[in-house]
């Protein structure tokens, strides 16, 4: 039999596999720019549909804007939630994820994290230019802190959901109707935290909305890790 | 090198595999014949780990499935009608993608022996999605081999290619088997497995029907035998 030297028969080391899987995720984005063009172009169109709509004073900017935002953010992760994990099951690249001798959780938190990052991505583009159209200064650390938790949250329980979603007919329609229940909770704390923020409320105002972000990041992620395995099994 | 005893899988209830026997021995070239829907793939999926058994035992390579499909998966190769690549990687980011997923050290002169091995190194920096159907399956079985498997499942590996491109993927198929592997092939074509394998299994349903060797066999005789399982 053919034998060659260097190869290995243990299984790769586990933030090896993680790694390159988002190395994988970034770079054939890079080539294709498919997933965060249509997540940014979905972005930019709800936040131009809203500033259309909704005729505002220049105070109740502030308060409607953590909405705005996080309804933005929502709806174009879905697109790109989607369309991610499509890449793998349409060429049946999930398979050949699921052949390599790597814990399969390490494929969760390779997806998870490629999904973050395109995420913040988007969110990167999407704080200006709504500072602009909105005539709101978005540029404040807490709430990059909000946005960075809550795309965790989202990005953490909407891979897993995807994976499940990937392996039907209706994936398109099943994986809102399954992710935006469960994400609820990361929604209304993120707007909550978002808004206190923008008005500058005081921080102990704030933190119970933050705990709750930590607490739904923490908890989702290491379900997602117990499951994972179970959901992309046939 | 392969042991199934008594595999039953079951899809609700659906039984697709009713008490499957299959032993095959290290170096043998097996052609797992069958008409559509007797679960070849199915059967397949179970030797790769990628779906469980139901009942009965399956070994792979001296580990249990599932219980210890990781090491199972090391020591296999997978080939099917898809090809498992990335589109918007060229061949030579995809291998490299799946050998460090494979743990392989030395990975840039694996690849490249790969690359020589399928005869796309000229194409290597080109991107997947320009490669036709043939030169996508080649590449699916560098990726396959990759990692120097002792046992590979080709799952209707001519599906989709042209004349010239099944006799191209026919000689590197020969070279994968040449260097000692287990190989387990479905397929519908006997004219072409019949000069490939070494070994014939009908799965009819649910079950290995018939087996022959094609020196037991003769020249000529795959579909009389083939025909004669299914009749029985």
């Amino acid at each position: 039999m053919e034998k060659l030297a260097g190869i290995n028969r243990p299984s790769s080391p586990y933030l090896k596999a993680i790694g390159s899987i988002v190395w994988k995720d970034l770079l054939a984005e890079l080539r294709s720019r498919e997933l965060i063009s249509a997540m940014l172009v979905f972005a930019l169109l709800v936040i131009l549909i809203f500033n259309f709509a909704i005729e505002l004073q220049p105070d109740l900017r502030i308060t409607i804007t953590p909405g705005v935002l996080w309804v933005t953010f929502a709806f174009a992760g879905t697109l790109g939630l989607n369309r991610s994990m499509a890449v793998e099951k349409d060429r049946g690249c999930l398979d050949g994820l699921l052949l390599a001798p790597v814990d399969r959780s390490a494929i969760y938190f390779g997806k998870a994290l490629g999904n973050l990052a395109f995420m913040l991505i988007v969110a990167i583009i999407v704080l200006p230019v709504y500072s602009l159209l909105y005539n709101i200064s978005l540029f404040n650390p807490g709430l990059l802190l909000v946005v960075l938790l809550g795309s965790t949250g989202y990005a953490a329980v909407g891979t897993l959901l995807s994976s499940m979603a990937v392996q039907t007919r209706t994936r398109d329609v099943l994986l809102p109707v399954l992710l935006f229940p469960v994400i609820v909770p990361v929604l209304l704390a993120a707007v909550k935290a978002s808004g206190g923020y923008l008005q500058n409320l005081p921080m102990n105002e704030i933190w119970p909305w933050l705990n709750i972000l930590i607490a739904y990041d923490v908890i989702f992620t290491a379900i997602s890790f117990m499951v994972f395995e179970f959901v992309v099994e046939e | 090198m392969i042991k199934v005893h008594k595999l039953v899988k079951r899809f609700g209830s659906k039984t697709v595999l009713r008490g499957l026997d299959f032993d095959v021995q290290a170096g043998e070239f097996v052609a797992l014949l069958g008409p559509n829907g007797a679960g070849k793939t199915t059967f397949l999926r179970i030797l790769a780990s990628l779906s469980r058994p139901t009942l009965g035992t399956v070994q792979v390579a001296g580990y249990a499935l599932p219980e210890q499909a990781g090491s199972v998966r090391a020591r296999l190769g997978v080939v099917t009608h898809m090809p498992l690549l990335y589109g918007d990687l060229s061949a030579e980011e995809n291998l490299q993608f799946y050998g460090r997923l494979y743990g392989i050290t030395e990975l840039n002169r694996r690849v490249q022996e790969v690359l020589d091995l399928i005869g796309l190194t000229l194409r290597r920096r080109d991107l997947v999605r320009t490669f036709s159907r043939g030169m996508q399956q080649r590449l699916a079985i560098g990726r396959a081999i990759l990692h120097d498997p002792e046992v590979v499942l080709f799952d209707e590996p001519h599906t989709g290619l042209d004349q010239d491109a099944c006799d191209m993927l026919d000689e590197l198929l020969r070279d994968v088997a040449g260097r000692g592997r287990t190989v387990v092939m479905t397929s519908h074509d006997l004219a072409r497995v019949e000069d490939l394998a070494t070994r014939f299994d009908v799965l009819s349903r649910g079950v290995i029907s018939a087996s022959a060797r094609r020196a037991d066999l003769g020249k000529n005789n795959l579909l009389d035998f083939y025909r004669q399982s299914l009749a029985g």
